[in-house]
């Protein structure tokens, strides 16, 4: 092996309790940070869910203990209808926010980006410190509203205006709820900017020897693409939260019309536009389900292709797809506004680029299938949920075909039926590429084995409960099952409340069965099998440090890249895989075709 | 189909100080003991990209607010037209000079970072002068929003007041984060190592938020 001296001597490893543990600048421990503080939200917003549920099928059940949650929005324990929308509003934050960004790409990003480079740190190990502990303050900003005043906000995670910016008069939490919202959010901006700042200035600056851009593995590649969305789309959220909180505390008319009647109440404000809150929003809004789904396909093509033993059929259209995917996000953000009243034209010209969107999924989709085709996949717990995550991903693309077109989402806007889609494509599809990183990382971060065992048995139980879950709301939704309606009393609806109740004993036990999960990680971290250093035989520059890595990533010596990242199916000195720092002269299969 | 073997990229020796790499990237450290020719061998360091990273970041929020204006200014006829207080105009004549006296400051670092000069003293001294004027923008700045206030115009009074108020704090705000950019660039160059990449990050930095203020201005002047 060849090494050369680290360039950039950056800091000594830290020795007291608080330096190593707590306000760290190592970015694998900001990364192990992010992975807790999501672990830790993903209970949180998945409980809400399951309150929200029970609700929803058995609608005057009481549910022991909800009155110490709020005893004004659960009396005698039966949540109130306004109460139902502030879970279902914090539900929606959490999970986007503090999971979905969080886990795939800030969590696993400063994890392994680094090392995948070839680098010893992120360039700004101070920014990245604060990045994380920004983002844990404004995790408890968010949390916090659930003991001010009357509660956390009730108006969804978009927060539409003007609702959410004209003050309690709109319904409990629309005060102080919303304030506390957007500061958390906006706080949440301020992390991912300098997270942001930190993978993009580490991709292109901070490579090591031989590691060209096009030799990055595909995860390096997709956490680059996902921080210049961050960097964008969170820039842009900021000023709209600003601008939301003046509306509340300084009596300004960003987002609230003239002549507004609230609750028999005529509203101060005058000349608000009520469609620019949406429209700054959801420049941010659509972006952001691809900050949250492109570490996935990263995260899922590296995980195949080590499974498979053989690289993607095309490297190179599979990130230049990521790109695209990138790229059209911010061109399609009106799809969400068809039925806003926005100007008819103007939801054709936000439908094209969204049916447009669909090639490069399809290609990335396609390229996965034609490269899993014929090969031994090998079948562990991360294979699994990588493959349970194209299942998703297809199964919830699918009807994004439907509701790309504004005539027909004009009819299934409001129903069931996009809570299924987005559900499945974003959400779970996202939460299978944690799993399936999970699985396949926890050897490199903790030092030991995770029961594959019990893995497989989260997965299965996993992958059949989030079907049972989501699918049937795509038949709610047809059925005309509108969404955010806390009880179902109208007559039309009453025929479909078991299947309500039937999803929801699915949520029940799909949310139980990620103790397993839990179970395995806390057990595995402590007396799991002792990990060696390439358990997967992979290529990639993460399997050639120490496991787990020593604070300086490569111990002194950074690497010497010599090959793309996925050289397998070849005959080289340690097996049928050469790895990426290897000097070794190599065929590949493919060259003697 | 013919056979590629793959070739093994050549190892770069590293570089010496007597090779010269045209923009002197290795040779930009000033030590603190005063000899310029004792230059320490490293990689360009990442500021040089993060600071373009950081303006991206700061451009996309002003076209956020500039839509928002825009599109706020056409949702209703509430607009209330008013003249921008005049000391603006002299303000922007001091965040141009600031530049000027930042960029003459680069210019003499350049120098010393050659060997020509044996003191810092002069570039630290055109530093303080940039320093001085920042401060004396964002204290202009303040008696612009002062005299607003002291004829009843806040937040709450106009719509087109909240853009005011709001566009020209996120803006000084920005400055002040600059100030304390410049603040620490004296501080390397007097008590330590001041790397160039540091410097000209700096003033990058420095030129943007006054090019910022010239296209807030003029936004500004023709809506407000």
């Amino acid at each position: 092996m060849h090494d050369v001296s680290p360039h950039v001597v950056h800091h000594g490893a830290p020795t007291g309790f608080i330096r190593k543990h707590v306000f760290s600048i190592d970015h694998k421990v900001i990364g192990k940070q992010y992975y807790a503080l999501a672990l830790v939200a993903v209970v949180v917003g998945m409980v809400l869910s399951w309150l929200m549920r029970i609700h929803l099928a058995w609608t005057n059940f009481a549910i022991p203990g909800l009155h110490f949650l709020s005893s004004n929005g659960a009396p005698g324990n039966v949540m109130t209808p306004e109460y139902y929308l502030q879970l279902m509003t914090m539900h929606g934050t959490i999970m986007v926010f503090f999971v979905l960004t969080t886990a795939p790409f800030a969590a696993f990003g400063n994890f392994f980006l680094p090392i995948q480079v070839g680098a010893e740190d992120m360039p700004f190990p101070h920014f990245n410190m604060m990045s994380f502990w920004v983002t844990f303050v404004a995790f408890l900003v968010l949390v916090s509203s659930f003991f001010v005043g009357d509660g956390p906000t009730l108006g969804g995670w978009t927060q539409y205006a003007p609702l959410s910016a004209v003050g309690s008069v709109a319904g409990p939490g629309q005060g102080m709820g919303v304030v506390l919202w957007a500061a958390s959010i906006g706080i949440f901006c301020i992390g991912q900017l300098l997270g942001s700042l930190n993978f993009i200035t580490t991709t292109l600056d901070m490579r090591t020897k031989g590691m060209s851009l096009m030799r990055l593995p595909l995860s390096a590649w997709a956490w680059f693409i996902t921080s210049i969305m961050g960097l964008t789309a969170f820039a842009v959220l900021m000023p709209a939260c600003i601008l939301l909180i003046l509306d509340h505390v300084a009596g300004t008319s960003f987002f609230v019309p003239s002549n507004l009647v609230i609750n028999d109440q005529l509203q101060p404000h005058t000349g608000g536009s009520t469609l620019l809150w949406q429209h700054l929003f959801w420049f941010f809004g659509h972006p952001e389900v691809y900050i949250a789904i492109i570490p996935g396909l990263g995260i899922v093509s590296h995980v195949l292709i080590t499974n498979m033993r053989r690289p993607m059929l095309s490297h190179r259209v599979l990130i230049y797809s990521f790109g695209a995917l990138a790229v059209l996000s911010y061109m399609v953000y009106g799809h969400h506004m068809f039925v806003s009243g926005m100007n008819p034209f103007s939801s054709l010209a936000f439908s094209f680029p969204t049916l447009v969107i669909t090639i490069p999924s399809t290609i990335i989709v396609l390229i996965w299938l034609g490269s899993l085709y014929g090969s031994k996949l090998r079948i562990n717990t991360a294979s699994l949920f990588a493959l349970g995550f194209v299942s998703m991903f297809i199964s919830g693309g699918v009807s994004g075909f439907f509701l790309a077109q504004p005539s027909i989402d004009i009819m299934l806007h409001a129903t069931y039926f996009v809570v299924g889609h987005f559900h499945l494509v974003m959400a779970v599809a996202a939460i299978f590429g944690i799993f399936s990183g999970t699985y396949f990382w926890f050897p490199k971060m903790a030092g030991r084995m995770m029961n594959e065992t019990l893995g497989k048995l989260h997965f299965w139980l996993t992958f059949v409960g989030t079907y049972c879950i989501f699918m049937p709301f795509h038949y709610l939704g047809i059925a005309g099952n509108v969404r955010r309606y806390q009880a179902f009393v109208d007559d039309y609806l009453q025929p479909l409340i078991p299947v309500h109740k039937f999803i929801t004993v699915a949520a029940v036990l799909t949310g139980l069965a990620q103790f397993i999960f839990i179970y395995n990680l806390i057990y595995s971290r402590f007396k799991g099998a002792p990990a060696p250093d390439n358990p997967w035989e992979a290529t990639s520059l993460e399997w050639i440090t120490a496991t787990p890595p020593p604070h300086d990533n490569f111990g002194g010596k950074l690497p010497v890249v010599y090959h793309d990242p996925y050289q397998y199916g070849i005959e080289g000195s340690s097996g049928d895989y050469v790895m990426q720092n290897s000097p070794e002269q190599i065929k590949t299969a493919y060259d003697e075709k | 189909m013919a056979t590629t073997v793959h070739e093994p990229p050549k190892i770069e020796p590293r570089r010496s100080p007597n090779e010269g790499s045209g923009n002197g990237g290795w040779r930009n450290v000033v030590p603190a003991d005063g000899d310029a020719r004792k230059v320490a061998d490293y990689s360009p360091p990442p500021a040089s990209t993060g600071i373009w990273v950081v303006l991206a970041a700061i451009t996309m929020s002003f076209a956020a607010f500039t839509s928002a204006l825009i599109v706020r200014q056409a949702s209703a006829l509430d607009w209330r037209h008013f003249s921008l207080p005049s000391v603006l105009y002299w303000n922007t004549l001091v965040i141009l000079a600031s530049s000027v006296t930042l960029e003459i400051s680069r210019r003499q670092v350049a120098t010393y970072m050659g060997g020509l000069r044996s003191q810092a003293a002069r570039p630290a001294r055109w530093l303080y002068v940039t320093l001085f004027l920042g401060l004396l923008f964002v204290a202009g700045q303040t008696f612009a929003w002062m005299q607003l206030r002291s004829h009843g115009f806040n937040l709450a009074t106009n719509i087109s007041f909240a853009f005011f108020y709001v566009l020209t704090v996120a803006h000084a705000l920005h400055v002040l984060g600059g100030l304390g950019g410049l603040a620490r660039v004296i501080r390397k160059l007097k008590y330590s190592t001041l790397r160039r990449s540091t410097l000209d990050a700096t003033s990058r930095y420095w030129h943007f938020v006054g090019v910022l203020w010239l296209y807030l201005l003029l936004l500004l002047w023709m809506k407000l």
